[in-house]
């Protein structure tokens, strides 16, 4: 049971022996949704490919989605088209979001559905055998392609089965199934590796069964890791979700975009505490599921604001009629985008109308026969029932907001996913820009599929331009890797991981949280730097095989990278826009709708820029009027707009379905 | 409303190791992953456990609770009394790796023996068209979250290690069956099902369904349906002598595609 790293034998060519080298051309670092597409993109066009997976093949995060994945198909509502899922994406994001990639997003989807469809998905079906389509927050029309509440599972097993299906392929033709696609399963990445030029030259990690440490020597990495989620302490997020693909980009020299903007999704269980964080899928409300308070008020209606006022309804009546009427009624106010309900739900519970253990009630029991429940929300009714005593076909679930993506990300070209670091690349939740401020429920599966697909192809492309001088690991970058994860190992008398990583996520939920001020915020920041140096101290007890206290020894690094750069970005923008909301600053400001906060690491010091938003094309802007411009954008913007903007957006949007 | 509940786990590795006692904290409403992370962060740092969502989504803290295989995540300790000693031990099916962490291997390679999904490639990209009520079927078995609950029950592997080469276990049979069943797929794996993935071993003690996590009927809608359509294809007479006399290929006199439509 105590099988440390055996002791560093160094060869003459400096390398050691303990460490195994196996060469790729592309290597994936993630099996989730975008991983898993990236992976068989750079199969498809040739490449040798590894997929890193922190855990089992076929357990990622991705499994826990549940609402569905958004693509203007138009299979329930023909109106439906890219152009209407691109300002609902926009609107979404408070227009922070790339334009280029919301644009890219609306196109491809489609497609990247149909394919899952052409790989064995069984997604649920309309009357005439089309693939269904449900409402969600923020989406004008039914888009989400769905199976039940269990998407996310659906999407991961048949991505996987698609890797497993080339691997037949590659048994017949290459003699091996690994000869061209291998999945590393529960192998964890620690540091990036580049070469004497500044490249992508590889990854060093260790096999979580042995202990060993292993690079992966390749001229392009494509990292698909996710998001931060356990920097917080109530998060829907898995237990792989500490931010390691930010941090590895932040540590190879790339940069993340907008790290203020965290989503704390409305709907989450709150009791048991056990419990806690564990997520209620947005359908209840798309399948017609209310909020009420305590008073058993539906009290959404109150919380409508302005820019949103003319597409929501006013009153319960015409809510109602809705779910049947769709195109001559307005929206329930209940399928607000995510951060306005998770911002009423607080109010309400902050003025003392919650739930009894702090929620809110969220009800379809009084407005879907039991039956239609049980059909739709299978997943919802065997959660509550098994992990709380509660018939949701019979009475209401409390629930209340948890933390549940990052927006920010590294940033990327929009177009094939590289950074700003050459052979790095990034897709999914771990990559910036797509979502803006606020994402919408739906675009993050759909976002996996169009993003992982197109780093593939984008590492593909890379390595193809590099020419036969192929970038080699520069062996001191893999020598400081191996020494800083034998480190806690080696301390024994350093604190314990575990109750520096809980002390963490009691300052970020507390202190950065779903509301923010300056002064908590500057608070949560001098915690941070005390926490930062107990964290560099932790020891780990036991050996390298398997042992968890080392891993979350190693994670923490990552995980108080991610703590700084949101609570960094949290106090610099000084205004409230989608997942981030300042108490002492509050509405949107057309000036900041203008700036990308970038966080950089420069030594050990995290460092924060402010750098103009992307350009929207004059094409993408017409397709707005200039009355719902005039409400995010400053005036010196709205005078420079080409003169027929906003005219063209009502024709533009009936000339293609 | 908290007790100390008294836990023995199995740790050690590669085979050897022993139960060993621990007292935890339990509050209201907390499952067995609770405890077992609060031991973890308190008593024993190293201890071995695979997890992921804590939320029954990914099926990965598999393990055997008081002798009955569960997913720690899902089973609550009110399902308990405050005196019972709980024994969590690992899977006992496959090998351990470290503590209540084993090597399942075993199910990725089985999982590759299946032939994957093929459609009519006539068929373009958004032109399939299926009705609800023929999805349905391999829906129920898509909802498996491989917990490989069911391949560590399965008796015919668990009290028999040496028909793991011809027995492809519950999950896979079943996997066999949704492809059977997708109204999509043309391919045929009845003689693969019986004569590669040991279909025959399964005697439908239904162990499997009993655990299953996501309470899918394996047994009664995957494996009794998949036994009849291979005696069908095997044993009926007329099919047999149908196939003896016109000799066409097994996709054109197979009466699978008879089958899927029903």
């Amino acid at each position: 049971m105590t099988d440390i790293a055996p002791p560093a034998v160094q060869h003459s060519d400096g390398q050691h022996s303990d460490i195994e080298r196996i060469p790729y051309d592309v290597v994936v670092i993630g099996a989730g949704g975008s991983g898993l597409r990236a992976a068989i993109e750079a199969r498809l066009a040739g490449k040798r490919t590894a997929i890193i997976s922190k855990s089992l093949f076929g357990k990622a995060h991705t499994v826990m989605a549940e609402g569905g994945c958004a693509a203007a198909m138009g299979n329930v509502n023909p109106n439906d088209n890219w152009m209407v899922h691109f300002r609902d994406t926009m609107r979404g994001g408070k227009f922070l979001n790339n334009p280029r990639m919301a644009e890219l997003h609306a196109k491809e989807a489609p497609d990247r559905v149909y394919e899952l469809e052409a790989w064995g998905a069984l997604f649920d079906r309309t009357k005439d055998g089309k693939i269904s389509q449900r409402n969600f927050g923020g989406h004008e029309y039914p888009r989400l392609a769905h199976v039940g509440d269990r998407t996310g599972l659906e999407m991961i097993r048949t991505l996987q089965q698609k890797v497993v299906a080339l691997q037949q392929e590659d048994a017949v033709s290459h003699g091996d199934p690994e000869a061209m696609i291998r999945v590393y399963a529960e192998t964890t990445i620690t540091r990036l590796i580049k070469d004497g030029e500044g490249r992508m030259a590889g990854a060093f990690g260790y096999i979580r069964e042995t202990g060993r440490f292993v690079v992966f020597e390749a001229p392009a990495v494509i990292l698909a890791t996710g998001g931060i989620g356990k920097t917080f302490k109530v998060s829907s997020n898995s237990w792989e979700y500490t931010g390691d693909g930010h941090a590895l980009a932040l540590l190879a020299g790339a940069k993340l975009l907008n790290m203020e903007f965290v989503q704390f999704h409305p709907t989450h269980m709150v009791w048991p505490i056990s419990v806690r964080g564990l997520l209620v899928t947005e359908s209840v409300r798309g399948d017609g599921g209310v909020l009420r308070n305590s008073e058993g008020k539906r009290y959404m209606f109150g919380y409508v604001p302005d820019v949103f006022r003319a597409q929501y309804a006013e009153t319960e009546e015409e809510a109602d009629r809705w779910y049947s009427d769709p195109d001559n009624n307005r929206r329930p106010p209940e399928l607000l985008p995510r951060d306005e309900v998770a911002r009423a739900n607080n109010a309400e519970v902050k003025a003392g109308r919650g739930s009894p253990h702090g929620g809110v009630f969220l009800d379809i029991a009084s407005r879907l026969p039991a039956e239609e429940i049980l059909r739709r929300l299978p997943s919802m009714y065997h959660q509550f029932k098994e992990l709380a005593d509660v018939d949701i076909t019979k009475e209401p679930m409390e629930v209340g907001p948890a933390q549940h993506y990052v927006m920010g990300g590294v940033e990327v070209d929009p177009d094939t996913g590289e950074s700003c670091v050459p052979g790095l690349f990034a897709a999914g939740e771990v990559s910036g820009g797509m979502h803006g401020s606020n994402r919408l429920g739906g675009n993050s599966l759909s976002d996996l599929l169009v993003f992982g697909r197109r780093s593939g192809l984008g590492a593909a492309e890379y390595i193809g331009r590099l020419g036969p001088k192929l970038p080699v690991a520069d062996e001191g970058e893999i020598e400081a890797a191996r020494a800083e994860a034998l480190a806690p190992l080696a301390r024994t008398d350093g604190e314990n991981p575990y109750t520096v990583h809980a002390e963490v996520q009691d300052t970020m939920s507390s202190l950065v949280g779903i509301i923010r001020t300056e002064t908590e915020i500057k608070k949560a920041l001098a915690e941070l730097e005390t926490l930062d140096g107990r964290a560099q101290t932790v020891s780990a007890q036991g050996g390298s095989a398997y042992n968890p206290g080392w891993h979350l020894a190693l994670d923490m690094r990552n995980i108080m990278l991610m703590a700084k750069c949101v609570a960094t970005a949290a106090l610099e923008r000084q205004e409230s826009r989608g997942g981030h909301t300042r108490d002492d600053y509050p509405g949107m400001r057309p000036d900041w709708r203008k700036i990308n906060l970038v966080c950089a690491l420069e030594g050990d010091e995290i460092t924060i820029t402010r750098q103009p938003t992307p350009k929207m094309r004059d094409d993408l802007i017409a397709l707005f009027d200039r009355s719902e411009l005039k409400k995010y954008l400053s005036e010196d913007e709205m005078a420079a707009m080409p003169p027929e903007a906003g005219v063209a957006a009502s024709a533009a949007s009936e000339e293609s379905h | 409303m908290s007790y100390t509940a008294a836990l023995r786990v199995w740790r050690g590795d590669h085979g050897q190791g022993d139960l060993a006692d621990y007292s935890v904290e339990v509050n209201e409403g907390e499952v067995v992953l609770d405890v077992l992370h609060r031991l973890q962060a308190t008593q024993a740092g190293d201890l071995a456990i695979r997890w992921n969502c804590k939320a029954g989504k990914c099926g990965s803290c598999s393990m055997e609770i008081n002798g009955r295989p569960r997913l720690a995540c899902m089973t609550r300790m009110s399902t308990f009394t405050e005196e019972e000693v709980l024994t969590i031990t690992p899977l006992r099916t496959f090998p351990v790796i470290r503590d209540l962490v084993t090597d399942v291997s075993f199910n990725y390679a089985k999982a590759r023996e299946v032939p994957s999904f093929t459609p009519d490639p006539s068929v373009g990209l958004g032109e399939f068209r299926m009705q609800q009520t023929d999805v349905q079927r391999s829906q129920e078995f898509r909802k498996c979250i491989e917990c490989f609950l069911c391949q560590n029950t399965c008796h015919v592997i668990r009290d028999h290690a040496e028909n793991e080469n011809a027995f492809a276990g519950p999950r896979f049979l079943m996997r066999v069956t949704e492809l059977e069943m997708h109204p999509a797929d043309t391919a045929d794996r009845r003689d693969l099902a019986q004569e590669e993935l040991g279909l025959g071993y399964c005697n439908i003690t239904k162990c499997c369904t009993e655990v299953c996590p996501e309470n899918i009927k394996i047994t009664d809608n995957a494996l009794i349906p998949l036994k009849e359509r291979v005696a069908g294809e095997k044993y009926d007479p007329l099919v047999w002598l149908g196939s003896k006399i016109f000799r066409r290929p097994r996709e054109a006199s197979s009466p699978k595609a008879a089958g899927k439509q029903s």
